[in-house]
């Protein structure tokens, strides 16, 4: 690049000649080669800002239109890209203890129709009447006819339902696919179960929620994808909870009872192992609520969990390990069973006289009300309050079931020195046969505390301590003598070295005022084997009575502890237990398969 | 010198379009195979689902003990019950081996009576 000279010869000459300053020319060129340079600066300048500026609109640009392309088109999962599993179903399956299967899904299809679309509805409609007798002709016809222009015909139909309407012709029928529930083993479980049923539905697709019991509770991991289907694994063992059922089944039968329920729950894990309750009902074709009478008669209502009773004389084991644990007593202390004790104008007494004293130990096992009552009065309210509160008795169980809250257990609005006497016996406070079988399990669980679960466990529960391993023993060995010498003698099952209690309370009649004379509810609460304790088992008969001898009886010496010893004798083999020599030598070894 | 060097250039690019080209379509495929197999999977899932429910319908308790009932003449199958627990002390205790054959045996061809057929005695 040439550059001008600042003193340019021809300009200097003619200037020296004119006498002019040279200085001024100098000047003069400085100044314009400065303009210059700072004219080019500034379009460099301009320049640069111009790309940028083009750069960043550029940029801007990319970034807004693919956000507009991505809220304009439609989502589809990246095939090409590396994933494991395609999550086929939206409900995870439920399986027992072994994985078997509880809940699965299945699926099918919806029928539905559009009626404008439709070539010959009087014909659809007496066909679809030959396929689904239990449908309402002439409302469907007028459906078709009218000015509807979209309905469901059926929820849900089979195949071959299905092939017969695609034999129809028709083309206003069509189907959507549809993911059912289904619970293979029928009313087995059920009220563990609860149930499923359609949430939101579209053409192509339809939610499947949880309505009731662990379906519910579960329902956002059920559909939670994170999990890949895996599915949820419960604590239940089918087997012992099918010959639960049966065993309670034919119990309720036997005691002409209007109800039962069972609890086996493991003592160090708390796992519930079986649970029912009868009347139960099939999870497939769930009833609907009753909306008028008692909904404890449903068979929708879980006894086990919902049935909130006063259990009667199961509870004066929590009075006799509190008082032991306390060291108020030691099993042979001599109690006074003198009756009745008055207070104010009640009077408690005893069902026969027990004579004026009797050891503690004789108290529970030949089931003393004025024995326990005094053991209470050693306790006092306070002490009482704060162990059956301990033993979780005072607030509704955390099961995971969604009824599990609704179990709460009635407390006396006033807990005087009354309340303290007959809830040690059982009457004035009402708990769950599940609080029952938690208390139980604590106690026998060398006294440290155990909460009830569904979900299946690795480890026992380390739970804080309730009483101690002393006491807890001391307990159990009391449990068992009522079973060899005590009120539950039907109890004993050779080999497995059951220890119970039982409890018959009169049902509270439905208006208030009083008990029933002729109602009771037979409850029997088991623990074993005794010597090293693993389940704890309750039986729980609404309304027996047994019939085989010249007057009925109702306690539940003859009622619910035949039934518990069936049930000890059925699952105690499906659970792994061996019995102990006792056992094993009653009639030599069975062959299983005879042949 | 630059011609050469403008030629080659040309030449890779154009090679690079091809290449390309070919991936683009391999890869394609590859996308539409595994769309197959996903959906085949899907399939055979779905199937899958469905014969282990059928699996657990057809082994429902309520079932089993039914037919077990309706069988026991040929199975003889019952609940299991403490009784079915037994000992080592109860297992027979298991007969001594027999020697080896080592001295002779005498036989007799006394009283045989020959196969049909045959006219002589042996």
């Amino acid at each position: 690049m040439t550059r001008k000279p600042l003193r340019p010869l021809a300009r200097i000459l003619s200037a020296r000649e004119k006498g002019e300053s040279t200085v001024q020319i100098e000047k003069d060129n400085i100044r314009l080669r400065h303009e210059e340079m700072r004219n080019k600066a500034r379009g460099r300048a301009e320049s640069r800002l111009l790309i940028l500026s083009l750069a960043f609109f550029m940029a801007f640009g990319v970034i807004g239109g693919k956000m507009a392309v991505l809220a304009n088109s439609e989502p589809a999962e990246p095939r090409h890209a590396a994933t494991g599993s395609p999550i086929l179903s939206q409900r995870a399956d439920i399986t027992d203890r072994n994985g078997r299967i509880l809940a699965t899904n299945l699926q099918t299809h919806a029928l539905y129709a559009q009626p404008e679309q439709m070539v010959d509805p009087a014909y659809a409609v007496t066909e679809l009447l030959k396929i689904f007798p239990d449908i309402n002709a002439e409302r469907l016809l007028a459906d078709f006819t009218g000015t509807r222009t979209f309905l469901w015909v059926r929820r849900q139909i089979s195949p071959e339902q299905m092939q017969m309407v695609h034999d129809i012709g028709e083309p206003g029928l069509l189907f959507g696919p549809r993911e059912m529930r289904l619970y293979p083993n029928g009313a087995i479980a059920a009220h563990i179960l609860g149930g499923a049923s359609y949430g939101r539905e579209g053409v192509s697709a339809a939610e499947v929620i949880g309505v009731a019991g662990t379906e519910l509770y579960f329902d956002d991991y059920l559909r939670d994808p994170v999990h890949e289907g895996a599915p949820l694994i419960l604590s239940i063992d089918l087997t012992v909870q099918a010959a639960m059922e049966e065993v309670l089944y034919d119990g309720m039968r036997l005691m002409n009872a209007k109800g039962a329920t069972g609890i086996i729950m493991d003592v160090q894990t708390g796992e519930i192992l079986a649970m029912a309750s009868l009347p139960d009902f099939d999870p497939n074709d769930r009833p609907a609520v009753p909306i008028t009478g008692d909904q404890s008669d449903s068979p929708l209502f879980n006894r086990a969990l919902q049935g909130v009773y006063e259990l009667g004389s199961v509870f004066k084991v929590f009075a006799a390990a509190q008082a032991l644990d306390l060291g108020l007593v030691n099993p042979s202390t001599m109690i006074d069973t003198q009756g009745p004790i008055r207070w104010g104008r009640h009077r408690i007494n005893d069902f026969h006289p027990l004579g004026p004293t009797l050891s503690t130990t004789d108290v529970i096992v030949e089931s003393s009300n004025v024995g326990t009552a005094h053991l209470a009065l050693m306790i006092g309210v306070e002490r009482q309050q704060e162990f059956l509160g301990q033993l979780g008795l005072l607030v509704p169980t955390e099961l995971e079931m969604i009824e599990a809250s609704t179990g709460r257990p009635q407390l006396p609005p006033n807990w005087s020195e009354l309340s303290l006497m007959t809830i040690s016996y059982g009457h004035g406070l009402s708990a769950s046969p599940l609080h029952l079988a938690q208390a139980y399990a604590t106690i026998a669980n060398g006294g440290m505390r155990v909460s009830p679960t569904l979900e299946r466990q690795s480890a026992p529960q380390q739970g804080e301590r309730v009483i101690s391993e002393r006491t807890s023993r001391q307990v159990l060995s009391i449990l068992r003598q009522v079973v060899t010498h005590g009120t539950a003698s039907f109890g004993e099952v050779p080999g497995y070295e059951v220890g119970g209690k039982t409890g018959t309370a009169d049902k509270p009649r439905e208006g208030g005022g009083g008990y029933y004379d002729d109602r009771v509810i037979a409850t029997f609460g088991a623990v074993f084997p005794t010597d090293d304790p693993r389940y704890v088992v309750v039986v729980t008969l609404d309304e027996p009575v047994e019939t085989s001898g010249p007057r009925p009886r109702r306690t539940a010496g003859w009622t619910a502890v035949p039934v518990a010893a069936e049930l000890i004798r059925r699952t105690a083999p499906l659970l792994g237990l061996r019995p102990n020599e006792e056992g094993r030598h009653v009639d030599g070894v069975i062959p299983v398969a005879q042949r | 010198m630059r011609g050469l060097l403008f030629t080659s250039m040309a030449l890779l690019v154009m090679g690079l379009a091809f290449w390309a080209y070919q991936e683009n379509y391999r890869t394609q495929d590859a996308i539409k195979q595994v769309r197959g197999l996903h959906s085949e999977l899907a399939d055979a899932r779905g199937r899958l689902g469905m014969l282990r429910a059928e699996w657990a319908y057809q082994n429902r308790p309520d079932r089993l003990r039914e037919l077990a009932r309706l069988n026991y003449d040929r199975l003889g199958l019952m609940p299991i019950l403490p009784g079915a627990f037994g000992a080592i002390a109860d297992v027979p205790v298991r007969p001594p081996e027999l020697g080896p054959i080592s001295g002779t045996i005498e036989l007799s061809s006394e009283g045989l009576i020959a196969p049909t057929g045959q006219e002589e005695p042996l």
